[in-house]
């Protein structure tokens, strides 16, 4: 069994998110230290606010302003602070139904412990420093024993905020970190590469040769197991010619990117052709790889000198 | 839903051993065996499929665009007639059986997998949820479902000891069941968030699994017993958490009622709650009483490969029918924190 493969893999990147005119006061009310909430036909403020009724689907527009003030209706204790949360010290979960609302708000609440907690409890909400126009601008909820529920003073409000330029979008950044192993086909494929050597997989049942394997023929429906070394070289059977440079590619353009068939495969893989002016690269084109000190994988593939191979030797690949 | 429908039956099952890591696999890899065991159990080869239907999620493993390698393990080229939900295995399931229904097909092949193990399952749950207001707190799932449990508690429908019964009893039963990835004896442990234990927590880990469905005759032909799906239906809350009353379930009540459940008693239930307090609004909500065997497999807690999970409790509870353990279950499946989303169908067998 060879030795599996792990790498580090971080999948992260910023959502741009535009907003309803809803979501748009809520957030810019956020930003000027204020809660709005809306109100449907049958009377009930829903904050956070939404722009479409839960139980008729009716379109909400009648914003209120709502206290900064409520109620913790359930709680849960975070012993252990996760990235991004809200504090980065022990804290509670809680769900808070603001006074003058019918419905809670998910946040964070700073409590000593869980001792300090309870449902029932009094809360307001601790703002940000520097507000954006976002959740997070609540820092965080404390605990407010000496405050009495104030009922439903809500007021009407128009979702305006004299002049201030609204809030119609939030950028959200997402990031997951994961350890990636690929499998037992594919970590052989990549140690055989190490040791500059291309190893395929053939099928039991069509005797294909897949490179780069995948450990199953995607025909047959079965496991791929029997190890075939191919190439070194191969054949062009299609290719482009790239004329825009990739941010942190250390390659001049244009340059070609090309499926190549080494002999023996049964499936085309790619890589960059290079060794010869890009408008000469040709179907048929005969290549080898090219390999770099160090490289774990061929840097890219170049002409042979071979005479080119005759399509009929390749149409089956493309 | 009930009325005049095509009879279709759940009529093969399997899944893999559930386990903590999986990193000498790929996804294909995991999953192809499973295939290859549902598909042998009926006779039938992938040209024999009229429809192949799966569910996964590319977050899980952060692999992009995973599920179409996984289709390299049906033997999907030629192209076949395909599709793919990117939830649990039981909406690939329900989406097989409308097309069953169709008519277009008399046979489908249903699977479902997830490698919780590359990334951290927490975390990633968090990109399903609303992403104005919750998404950027980063409310990790098990937070989620401990203000679920609070809410029970404050209610006065259960308390830690019964938490730990539910927990005990569902590790207990998965002792027969030789795909678990925990069984037996299990401390309740420390809290991961308050109340939930990690007792009351699912184990993290990878698995897939599969059923082939068949409609009318031909089920008989591939099944000495199918399970006929004689209902089945889902429903969904209200996206926002604070809108909703967490003690209960009106959605798997009503995709209940639609699946024409209460209509005459079940023997067993394979509930998929993946947190022991999940199980206390699901009884509620699918009115449960102590004769109904519930999870004999041990249920999520004793397995929870994200993704598959919901599906396995469709497969645990027609592989009941199959061997004459159960002639009328219920099988439930949810998606979302909190029971967000809820998926209910019962299953029956011939009579006897
Ligand atoms: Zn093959």
């Amino acid at each position: 069994m060879t030795e599996v493969l792990s790498a580090p893999l971080v999948v992260e990147f910023p959502f741009t998110r535009s907003l309803g005119p809803v979501q748009s006061a809520f957030l810019t009310g956020l930003r000027e230290r204020t809660v709005l909430g809306v109100r449907t036909a049958d009377g009930k403020v829903l904050v956070p606010p939404v722009e479409y009724d839960p139980g008729t689907a009716e379109e909400l527009r009648d914003l209120v302003k709502v206290a900064a003030t409520g109620t913790v209706t359930t709680w849960a204790w975070n012993p252990g602070p996760r990235r991004g949360q809200p504090l980065d010290t022990a804290f509670a979960w809680v769900l808070v139904r603001l006074d003058g609302a019918d419905t809670a708000l998910l946040h964070a609440l700073d409590a000593p412990g869980p001792d300090a907690v309870r449902t029932g409890m009094r809360v307001r909400v601790r703002w940000a420093a520097e507000r954006t126009g976002a959740i997070t601008d609540i820092a965080c909820f404390e605990p407010y024993e000496e405050g009495e529920a104030t009922g439903h003073q809500i007021t009407a409000h128009s979702g305006e905020f004299g002049g201030e330029t609204a809030v119609t979008g939030i950028v959200a950044p997402a990031r997951l970190d994961y350890t990636y192993s690929p499998g037992r086909a594919q970590s052989q494929y990549i140690h055989a590469l190490s040791g500059r050597r291309t190893v395929g997989e053939r099928c039991p049942s069509c005797r294909k040769v897949y490179v780069p394997p995948r450990g199953a023929c995607p025909t047959c429906g079965v496991a791929t197991a029997e190890q075939v070394e191919v190439g070194p070289r191969g054949t062009v059977t299609t290719f482009c010619i790239v004329n825009i440079k990739a941010k942190g590619l250390d390659i001049e353009v244009p340059y070609v990117y090309g499926h190549i068939a080494l002999d023996g495969a049964d499936l085309a893989l790619h890589g960059r052709i290079g060794g010869i002016p890009y408008d000469q690269v040709r179907m048929g084109l005969r290549v080898e790889p090219v390999w770099t000190d160090g490289g774990r994988y061929p840097d890219h593939y170049r002409p042979t000198g071979e005479p080119d191979a005759d399509y009929d030797t390749y149409k089956e690949l493309l | 839903m009930t009325g005049e429908f095509r009879d279709v039956a759940i009529v093969a099952f399997a899944q893999t051993d559930h386990r903590r890591r999986t990193d000498e696999l790929s996804e294909v890899e995991m999953l192809m065996p499973v295939l290859h065991e549902v598909l042998e159990r009926t006779g039938l080869a992938t040209a024999d499929i009229g429809f192949t239907c799966s569910g996964s999620s590319d977050y899980l493993a952060g692999r992009a665009f995973s599920f179409t390698m996984a289709l390299d393990g049906v033997g999907a080229w030629p192209p076949i007639s395909e599709s793919h939900v990117e939830m649990d295995g039981a909406w690939a399931l329900y989406e097989a059986w409308v097309k069953l229904q169709t008519g277009e097909a008399d046979t489908a092949l249903v699977y479902s997998y997830g490698k919780s193990s590359p990334g951290s399952v927490r975390d990633v749950l968090t990109r399903q949820l609303d992403p104005y207001y919750l998404a950027p707190l980063w409310p990790d799932s098990v937070a989620l479902a401990a203000l679920q449990a609070q809410a029970l508690i404050d209610a006065g429908d259960t308390d830690e000891p019964a938490l730990a019964g539910v927990a005990a009893r569902s590790r207990d039963a998965a002792r027969a069941n030789s795909h678990a990835q925990i069984g037996g004896s299990v401390p309740q442990g420390d809290y991961v968030v308050r109340p939930l234990r990690t007792g009351d927590c699912p184990p993290i880990g990878d698995g897939a699994a599969a059923v082939v469905l068949a409609a009318g005759e031909r089920a008989r032909e591939l099944c000495g017993r199918p399970a006929w799906i004689r209902g089945i239906d889902h429903r969904i809350e209200p996206h926002s958490l604070g809108v909703r009353d967490l003690t209960d379930s009106p959605s798997t009540r009503l995709a209940a009622e639609r699946a024409g459940a209460f209509a005459r008693p079940v023997d067993t239930a394979e509930l998929h709650a993946p947190f022991t307090s999940q199980e206390v609004v699901l009884r509620k909500a699918l009115r449960l009483g102590d004769d109904v065997t519930v999870n004999p497999s041990g249920g999520a807690l004793a397995a929870n490969p994200v993704m598959a999970a919901g599906l396995i409790r469709l497969g645990e509870a027609a592989a009941r029918v199959h061997r004459g353990a159960s002639d009328r279950a219920f099988a439930h499946a949810t998606s979302g924190p909190c029971l967000q989303q809820n998926l209910v169908a019962v299953l029956e067998g011939d009579p006897r």
